[in-house]
């Protein structure tokens, strides 16, 4: 896709390139869950190392952020991401960061390794009119019983608005603590604290008469992603 | 014949992590002993055997119970979890008429400090994508059949507030100790997706 300037991350006009194969809510095709019974915390060596050097790139290092972090697992290669296993998903995030910061370098990766080190796609990047356009209010423009409309997203970096509920109304049921925007600090940039929303969407709001009546979803939301609906 | 359009088999993950490991040894960056050191004591701290004190005690003192439901934080710091890990925690109280069931449908966030980290089918895709759509059918699959009485609300932790389920007390467990219902209270029934059951 044409990366112009000036592209509104919010915004109903623009097609999103293939990316958000982690946005799984509500996708169809999926079979049964497995239940392990006795799991052990690590089934592998590797899985305990893996999860050791995140901690080590987020506490220790500060090389990246969790937003930045799980941003990176989103970029990953749509067909890697399903064919990976979780752990492995958290080192390709981990590679990919350290080698994105200057902290390591792929070669030296693929030398050692003795093979290939698939990493995550770039980021994309996003524009100063994406910070403007997710300004946040204080103090907390929603109250509980409020009505609420999840804006209709079209992201092309990071979001935490899972694609099912975009332009979908549902009720706030909680008002949680403000956090960091995940849209700004998942790309390194500095982000505003805003108030996050518990909100319950009935599931026939979200999946039509496929969804029971009576039944909900609730989801959390920044500021950002709600208009109020009246 | 190779195509070399075709890119080449990655490394095994266990070769790519052990390079990464030692790349950043070299460079003088991992400190002596820390992948040891930092991650023995989490596996053995974030343990669902937490959870399970938590609900324990909710099921046998009912002024912690409010207390566990107006502000779980707090609750919890009582019993000596603090929640390192937890900046919002949202209790989830199972009644007869309402079930909670939780996921993260963009990644597998949990509460870990109560309920460890999270098993492998909390993290697989087809529970990830089918709990928001067809919650019924996937309990149902899952062992847990919900009447029709019972209204089912599902939490996606797409924020960062993490959720526990506060399961019904089983019948036939009058006069139990604290421990002995904290034996039965599983991590599955913790995040919703089974009732706890005696014996």
């Amino acid at each position: 896709m044409v990366d112009s300037p000036g592209a509104l991350v919010i915004g109903p006009a623009r097609e999103r390139r293939l990316e958000g194969i982690h946005d799984l809510g509500g996708m169809s095709g999926f079979g049964a869950v497995e239940v392990e019974r006795a799991e052990p915390v690590f089934h592998e060596h590797w899985e305990r190392r893996a999860f050791g050097l995140n901690t080590l790139g987020l506490a220790v290092l500060r090389a990246y952020n969790v937003h930045e972090y799980r941003h990176a697992v989103e970029r990953m290669e749509p067909a890697h991401y399903l064919a990976a296993s979780y752990y492995e998903r958290w080192f390709t995030a981990v590679a990919s960061l350290l080698v994105e910061k200057g902290v390591v370098t792929r070669e030296d990766l693929e030398r050692r390794a003795g093979g290939r080190v698939p990493l995550s796609r770039p980021a994309t990047s996003i524009t100063a009119t994406d910070a403007s356009a997710m300004r946040a209010e204080m103090p907390a423009r929603f109250t509980v019983g409020d009505g609420v409309r999840v804006r209709d997203m079209r992201t092309r970096g990071h979001t935490r608005a899972p694609r099912y509920v975009h332009g979908k109304r549902g009720v706030v049921v909680r008002v949680a603590p403000t956090f960091l925007l995940p849209d700004l600090a998942g790309h390194g940039r500095r982000a505003p604290h805003e108030w996050t929303y518990q909100v319950e969407f009935p599931a026939t709001e979200l999946w039509g008469a496929e969804g029971r009546h009576g039944d909900t979803v609730v989801v959390d939301l920044w500021e950002s992603y709600l208009e109020a609906d009246t | 014949m190779s195509d070399p359009r075709q890119p080449k088999p990655a490394a095994p993950i266990a070769a790519r992590v052990a390079a990464l490991e030692e790349a950043l040894t070299d460079a003088g960056l991992v400190p002596e002993g820390y992948l040891d050191d930092a991650t023995a004591p989490m596996e053995e701290a974030l343990s669902p055997r937490n959870g399970a004190r938590v609900v324990a005690r909710a099921w046998t003192d009912p002024a912690y119970r409010a207390r566990l439901l107006a502000d779980g934080a707090r609750a919890c710091a009582e019993l000596g979890y603090e929640l390192p890990y937890e900046t919002s925690i949202v209790i989830l109280e199972n009644t007869a008429t309402v079930h909670h069931a939780i996921v993260c449908t963009q990644c597998s966030c949990t509460a870990w400090s109560l309920l460890g980290l999270p098993p492998d089918w909390y993290k697989s895709p087809e529970y990830r994508a089918r709990l928001v759509r067809e919650p019924r059918a996937l309990l149902r699959e899952m062992g847990l059949d919900l009447p029709e009485s019972v209204a089912l609300k599902v939490w996606d932790t797409s924020g960062e507030t993490r959720y526990m389920v506060l399961p019904l007390r089983p019948e036939g467990t009058e006069g139990w100790s604290e421990e002995q219902l904290a034996a039965i209270v599983t991590r599955e029934a913790m995040i919703g997706v089974a009732r706890v059951s005696v014996g």
